[in-house]
């Protein structure tokens, strides 16, 4: 699956500065996700400089692949694009490179600095935040009765709402809802997940609608079960349930009700050479720049991960709909919502994921 | 007798060197000759298989990440003892920081802490959080080092996790095999999980259950099919060959799709049934994300294999053994029975082996159609190589899984005889 933009750079070799190398290797999710990578900021960034763009869809493999390839000592990829906690991961292994935010990226055309346009979303000194997705429910409007779920903790409803639901078969994100729904305050939820109490007690409250759960391991899962009409209701990526409900105008309706919010950004991996990395820092440069990330928000409906970005989203490239209020960021949308708590899960995530699974099988 | 206790020296071939000597060397000149015939391939074999499955279950021992960035606070910790309950002296506080200083350096202080995280929950946070503020610290110059430490974190000030860094500082552990069976290395010995976390051994019995049962599935769907185009004429066999060979050519990951088109519960088998009226609206039968789904799905992916070297097998076996068993007076079972079945032996031993070790390995399809009850082992090893980055417990699991395979194979050959097996 690799896409190579070679016409495109043919046609630009001319203008291309010379002390650059010519290719670069940038991986990714795959899907609509790259194509909107593809045209907010490969296709402009080749243009600009001539520099082909291979397009390796490996980010779900990307830190096994990124380890083995610094054991053998020859890492083949330039840029890489993965989810925050893979990020922190791959920093702590000395796999990434640290950035700074304030001299390698772009300022804000207000020239605020990057640091300040990005904000908290900088989790990690390697990390180059691209967008903000969220992970949230949707549930068929056709099977949901008169009155539509309207919290989360409808989903621990089996009385009100009867059927499957779809939940990820991983303990990040399902244990916080359970613990919420099961009468911990919002700000206690993860001190109370640290405790071997705490995490029993999700479990347990997982475990009322244990039998009624289909669990998801890829993205397209829970789309294609509420297509089908297998689950009422189900988890997924906001941008999956966006392409069930407008692109494929299933009855399908969006339960925002405490959404997690992730992010997904670039690194560029530790040990390139000069020119490479150079090459590298000057993609970066220009792929997260305020103007970029809103041109992504076109094409696919995740939240620019700039502040600045936010008030030049438009609307969908082809669909002609306004995006903003299809972004997990949009006022209306986020009024309750968490962020993935990456420092708690970088330590508690093999400790509950083991109990999970033992959970699971039992 | 007399005659060769007489006779003095050895024999001697024409050129006077003694025959032994003479004939082995010829014999080695020959052996290096076909040596350096394979040679490119053995090289290739070596540099491509077995040197890199060897440095994978070689992780499965390995641990010298501790030594190699705490070697000071390592050598300390030799004198001080995890039992006592009392906290490690000034001494060991001062080496630990005069460790990291250089480890952070060289950014290889979050790597320990992802390493002993795996054992205890905590450390990650703990070597990351700690890095930032002990980076700014001079080991020569601003001891004593002990409660500054412990007020950075105040888990420095805790036994337990001195006690952790002790007892996982060894350079060759048994602590991802113990960690394999549910059980772990502390600072008393091997002992179990807590019961809460016991999850491989169960998924060991059930992938080696399930394995069992999709063989002897392929076995009882692929002895006829194998039957049926041995025995056909050749232009109907071939026809029957392509659709047992179609499946093949189709990717992994739409055939297991299909399968959930057709057995999830407002799928293709559930509608049918709905609709015949055998069964209930609202009690449609949940054949998928589960056991049953799960063997159902790598039984039809795994059956070529079954199938062709029985085919293979029975295509060498003389329709006339069959017609003169007969003439004899056997029914058509018993010359089955006693002559054509055991002749296929061979066939079904060859396919089992091939299908049982394949199945042993899977993980996509378990993942996609296994819901809870019907995932692998090598399910918990991709997570562990792709998601946590724990390769030292993937290798142990690994490990763990040839040692089984291997020992299966040996049965097999005590049981049935490995020689008789034939692909064809």
């Amino acid at each position: 699956m690799k896409t190579k933009l070679t016409a495109l750079a043919v046609t630009t070799a001319l203008v291309a500065p010379a002390a650059m190398a010519q290719e670069m290797t940038i991986v990714s999710w795959g899907g609509a996700y790259s194509k909107s990578q593809l045209k907010a900021y490969h296709e402009p960034y080749s243009a600009k400089s001539g520099v082909t763009i291979i397009n390796d869809d490996s980010s779900a493999e990307a830190v096994a692949k990124l380890r083995a390839m610094n054991e053998a000592g020859n890492v083949t990829w330039d840029v890489v694009d993965v989810v925050a906690a893979d990020a922190i991961r791959l920093c702590d292994e000395g796999l990434a490179m640290e950035i700074d935010a304030d001299t390698q990226l772009a300022a804000a055309p207000d020239g605020t600095s990057a640091s300040e346009d990005f904000g908290d979303l900088l989790v990690s000194d390697c990390f180059i935040p691209q967008i903000v997705y969220s992970t949230t429910f949707g549930y068929r409007t056709d099977l949901v009765g008169d009155t539509a779920p309207s919290t989360i903790c409808d989903v621990f409803d089996t009385e009100a709402y009867p059927g499957k639901r779809a939940l990820e078969k991983r303990p990040i994100n399902n244990m916080e809802w359970a613990l919420l729904c099961d009468g911990v305050a919002k700000g206690d939820v993860y001190d109370v997940l640290a405790t071997p109490e705490g995490q029993d007690k999700a479990l347990a409250k997982l475990g009322t609608i244990k039998d009624d759960v289909i669990w998801w391991s890829a993205g397209a899962d829970t789309p294609q079960l509420l297509a089908d009409g297998e689950v009422v209701m189900g988890s997924t990526y906001n941008g999956r349930l966006f392409a069930v409900i407008e692109e494929q105008k299933q009855p399908v309706a969006m339960l925002w009700d405490a959404q997690v919010f992730d992010l997904d950004g670039w690194i560029i991996p530790a040990g390139l050479s000069d020119e490479r990395k150079a090459q590298a820092l000057d993609y970066i440069m220009f792929a997260t720049d305020t103007q970029r990330l809103a041109d992504q928000a076109k094409y696919i409906s995740y939240g620019p991960a700039r502040a600045s970005s936010a008030p030049l989203v438009g609307k969908h490239a082809e669909l002609g709909i306004d995006m903003a209020p299809h972004m997990p960021t949009d006022p209306n949308n986020a009024q309750n919502t968490f962020l993935y708590n990456y420092e708690f899960w970088a330590d508690y995530r093999d400790d509950i994921d083991a109990k999970f699974q033992a959970w699971l099988a039992k | 007798m007399t005659d060769a206790t007489s006779q003095s020296g050895p024999v001697l071939a024409a050129d006077g060197t003694p025959l032994k000597k003479s004939l082995a060397r010829a014999l080695r000149l020959q052996k290096t000759r076909a040596l350096m015939l394979i040679a490119p391939l053995l090289v290739f074999v070596m540099v491509s298989f077995i040197f890199p499955i060897a440095k994978m279950l070689f992780k499965s021992v390995e641990n010298e990440i501790v030594v190699e960035t705490l070697p000071l606070t390592v050598a300390e910790l030799q004198n001080w003892n995890a039992e006592s309950g009392a906290l490690p002296d000034e001494a060991l506080y001062a080496a630990f920081v005069a460790d990291m200083v250089v480890a952070i350096d060289a950014k290889r202080h979050t790597r320990l802490g992802t390493r002993l995280n795996y054992e205890h929950t905590g450390m990650s946070s703990l070597f990351r959080k700690s890095g930032r503020k002990i980076k700014k610290l001079d080991p020569a110059a601003d001891g004593p080092f002990k409660e500054k430490l412990i007020d950075i974190d105040k888990k420095w000030g805790d036994v337990t996790t001195w006690a952790v860094i002790k007892t996982h500082s060894v350079k060759i552990t048994n602590g991802y095999f113990l960690n394999a069976i549910d059980m772990q290395r502390t600072p008393e010995g091997a002992q179990a999980q807590p019961e809460d976390k016991r999850i491989l051994i169960k998924l060991f019995q059930r992938t080696l259950f399930m394995s069992l049962m999709i063989t002897v599935s392929c076995i009882l769907l692929g002895y006829p099919v194998a039957w049926l185009l041995a025995n056909l004429p050749a232009r109907t066999a071939n026809i029957l060959m392509i659709l047992v060979l179609l499946p093949f050519w189709t990717s992994l990951l739409v055939r297991t799709s299909a399968w959930k088109v057709m057995l999830q519960q407002q799928g293709v088998i559930n509608e049918v049934l709905v609709w015949i009226g055998l069964v209930a609206d609202d009690a449609r039968l949940v054949m998928i994300n589960n056991q049953f789904g799960t063997i159902v799905a790598m039984t039809h992916i795994l059956l070529p294999f079954m199938i062709l070297p029985m085919y293979s097998v029975m295509q060498t076996i003389q329709p006339t053994y069959l017609r003169a068993a007969k003439s004899m007076g056997a029914t058509n079972w018993t010359a089955f029975w006693r002559v054509y079945f055991p002749l296929s032996v061979p066939g079904i031993g060859a396919g089992s082996i091939l299908v049982f070790i394949l199945a042993i390995g899977y993980y996509i399809t378990p993942e996609i159609v296994g819901g809870t009850k019907g995932v692998f082992i090598s399910n918990r090893i991709a997570y562990h190589i792709s998601s946590s980055l724990n390769w030292g417990l993937a290798a142990a699991l690994g490990t763990i899984l040839l040692g089984v395979v291997l020992l299966l194979y040996w049965c097999y050959d005590k049981i049935v005889g490995i020689d008789n097996v034939k692909l064809g």
